[in-house]
């Protein structure tokens, strides 16, 4: 427990100085009058739609009494009561197998992972339990299951609590896997996923929970819905396309911002989902800018960006580039604990300004 | 009881047990008679299941049936198989009828099952006729997953499959049996397994929860003796596995006496639907090896074999028993046998017969609810479909 409390800390507080930058940069909504966190966000979209759904109920480690380990969960247990907010014990593949078994048998499970590091344990009922059921019953099981929980580099806190598994999670047929950035992102997604039919991996990212995002007032309504499967332009421009997800979208929000400075137009675009994959927009942007840098907190080898890279290979787009795609993405280490080591391990907005101009054939 | 099972036994080996029942030509049956099961051993359990089980003429020739209908089918599958007509994996469930006959016998269809790679029989049991089972073997359309699940993986309605992955059916149990509760079902789900999962680490996870949110489970352990070549004393430090929930109470059960199975899971439906899970191990033998690769001699003998199919077979000593107790005619048991054989026979042929999907449906169901548009690539980079 000692281990999660310092989680939590060094969250919350990178979670501040994020949320500063994040205002900085951010370009969605920003003429909205709200501002709204990505903790709120994800608070919102359960409240919201176990109240909407009887069936929707929320299992997980801490997810009740304390109201959940990032307080994702906070207020829900005191409001919906045991029965539709069930602490676990802490045994991961039992209460995963438990979650897909209720989904089998018509209940919608939102089954949290305290991070997807843990998830690990449990992987086999992600996979073989949820994922498959639906294709090996020929259609006569669907399981409407979410699991959803932090994803990604946190701050501080060594290798085995520092990871992305978006790469592991988007290769199986048969799971919808959504990375989303921002609060409207978080909101509208995580309502999507419970109410849709098949099983949804929801990576959020540790140290994006503190974050404020302004918001416009349609996403503060209960039927605001973001649609799986679609990537969002979150910054239009003519020179390179910027595809990313999760907090690395803000990395490149910020890069880009450093760019126009030098008279750079970047277009970044905000996967949202991984699974299935809008590649069309992928194209379309990169049959306008010509150059293509994918950029991705998880590590290089079998990851998004090399997923994206070959697409273009295979696709019409790739005709239109101009220069070799490049990758911007975590280095191809376990994620090391001291400060130095860490800013080493994560991309940073200066590797991917790096990048585009090595793609643009910039000094 | 026992002298007449020999006997009995003695002259299935010779052939002609059908013919051999013990009593003569009956011209008339009884309506109902009772039977004595081999006692329980209970787990922090006062009381347990009865031992006299009263039973009509009508149940006996329903369980008659439904395990020597088993019975044939999977020896008809393994035929199949030897004959390269069934592919890959194909566990059968030969030896063990009496646990999926019995215990749907005591809950209705609105009750759910889960079970593990060996499904053939419970698949049967839960409504799927045997050419559906033997056409899902062969991969045909006709099949009750239209050839995609394969042997391990068939479904019916409230019957959850049919699970390859050892050990996972279990929690998946304990969540189905949480949403009849979730949804005030009077309900229960029965996850079963074998000793062999039995050591897996999330049994005792889920049976953990179970009894924390007292869930409406039945945990069954069908014990046939060996986790593939391993056994039950090699790979268990306890192997008295009634008694391994610790907490949840647990009754070991005969098996391989259908009546005696039927018996204990009214008590332990009853109990849940009260009390929160329970444990049954139901002692039992399974005949063939673990799969259609395995001859199933190097980790036991021949001997051993022959002994239990003579001494503890399922159908024959309940053909013995239902005989004697004049509730059926041995020329009864033989009509039956040769309407088995027929309709077995019948549904292999289809199933041989039958069409596969065709290969456009290889891109089926993947997802119940694709995004509009969505594509799915095939082999290379040509190939692209949309789902469906």
């Amino acid at each position: 427990m000692a281990t999660l409390a310092a989680v939590f800390g060094a969250a919350t507080k990178h979670s501040k100085c994020m949320g500063y930058c994040s205002r900085l940069i951010n370009t969605t909504f920003s003429r909205g009058a709200h501002q709204l966190t990505v903790r709120d966000a994800l608070n919102s979209a359960l409240d919201e739609e176990l109240e909407r759904d009887n069936t929707v109920f929320i299992l997980g480690e801490e997810v009740a009494q304390y109201d959940g380990a990032y307080k994702v969960t906070r207020g829900l247990w005191k409001k919906f009561g045991d029965k539709r907010v069930m602490d676990t014990p802490i045994t991961e593949m039992g209460f995963a197998g438990i979650a897909v078994g209720a989904a089998m048998a018509g209940l919608r499970p939102v089954c949290e992972f305290m991070t997807y590091n843990f998830s690990m344990q449990a992987i086999d009922h992600v996979i073989n339990s949820a994922a498959k059921t639906y294709y090996m019953s020929d259609g006569k099981v669907t399981v409407p299951i979410v699991f959803r929980g932090p994803n990604g580099s946190s701050a501080g806190v060594g290798a085995q609590h520092s990871q992305c598994f978006g790469a592991w999670y988007s290769q199986v047929p048969g799971l919808k896997v959504i990375s989303p950035y921002s609060a409207e992102d978080n909101k509208g997604l995580l309502k999507s996923a419970i109410r849709d039919s098949d099983p949804v991996v929801f990576l959020e990212h540790e140290l994006m929970y503190g974050v404020s995002f302004d918001v416009g007032e349609e996403v503060l309504s209960k039927d605001f819905l973001v649609p799986i499967g679609k990537c969002k332009i979150e910054r239009p421009g003519k020179d390179v396309t910027l595809v990313s997800h999760s907090k690395p979208v803000g990395t490149c929000l910020e890069a880009a911002k450093e760019l126009a400075a030098k008279g750079i137009e970047c277009e970044v675009i905000n996967l949202r989902t991984l699974r299935p994959l809008d590649d069309e927009t992928i194209f379309q942007s990169v049959i306008k800018t010509n150059h293509l840098v994918v950029v991705e907190g998880g590590w290089p080898q079998c990851g998004i960006a090399a997923d994206i890279s070959a697409r273009i290979m295979e696709s019409p787009a790739f005709n239109y580039l101009d220069a070799p795609v490049l990758r911007v993405t975590g280095a191809d280490v376990p994620m090391p604990y001291a400060k130095t080591l860490e800013e080493h391990a994560i991309p940073q907005a200066k590797h991917i300004v790096t990048a585009v101009k090595r793609v643009l054939g910039l000094p | 009881m026992i002298l007449a099972t020999f006997v009995s036994s003695l002259k299935r080996q010779s052939n002609s047990w059908v013919l051999g029942a013990i009593q003569g030509c009956h011209m008339s049956t009884a309506a109902q008679a009772t039977h004595t099961v081999t006692p329980y051993k209970l787990h922090r359990l006062d009381n347990g299941p009865s031992t006299q089980i009263t039973y009509t003429r009508e149940e006996a020739l329903k369980y008659y049936r439904q395990m020597r209908t088993i019975r044939v089918m999977e020896t008809t599958a393994g035929n199949l198989y030897k004959a390269k007509i069934i592919r890959g994996f194909c566990h059968l469930y030969s030896g063990q009828e009496a646990i999926a006959v019995g215990m749907e016998a005591s809950i209705t269809p609105e009750d759910s099952i889960i079970t593990a790679y060996r499904a053939h029989g419970w698949t049967y049991v839960r409504g799927v006729s045997v050419h559906s089972v033997l056409a899902e073997l062969t991969g045909r359309k006709t099949g009750c997953a239209h050839g995609k699940g394969g042997s391990m993986h068939m479904y019916a309605k409230n019957f959850y499959g049919g699970n390859g992955i050892v050990g996972a059916q279990v929690p998946l149990g304990a969540g189905i049996a949480l949403a009849h509760k979730y949804k005030g079902e009077n309900n229960i789900c029965i996850a079963l397994y074998g000793d062999g999962a039995a050591n897996q680490g999330q049994i005792f996870e889920a049976y953990n929860m179970a009894k924390l949110w007292d869930l409406p489970c039945i945990f069954v352990c069908e014990n046939n003796g060996f986790g593939m070549g391993t056994s039950a004393e090699r790979a268990s430090a306890c192997t008295t596995y009634y008694t391994r929930g610790d907490y949840v109470p647990g009754i070991w059960v005969d098996g391989m006496d259908v009546l005696a199975v039927k018996e204990a899971t009214r008590f332990a439906k009853d109990y849940v639907l009260k009390h929160g899970p329970i444990l049954i191990e139901a002692a039992t033998y399974r005949y063939h090896g673990h799969s259609m690769s395995d001859p199933g001699t190097s980790y036991r003998t021949r001997e051993e074999i022959q002994e239990v199919r003579q001494k503890r077979d399922p159908i024959g000593k309940f053909t013995d028993v239902i005989v004697n107790s004049n509730l059926v005619t041995k020329e009864e048991i033989k009509k039956i046998e040769d309407e088995i054989k027929k309709e077995v026979g019948d549904a292999a042929e289809l199933s041989k017969s039958d069409p596969e999907l065709p290969a456009e449906a290889l891109y089926t169901h993947v997802y119940s609810n694709p995004p509009p548009g969505y594509k799915i690539r095939g082999c290379d980079d040509t190939i692209s479909v949309l789902a469906k």
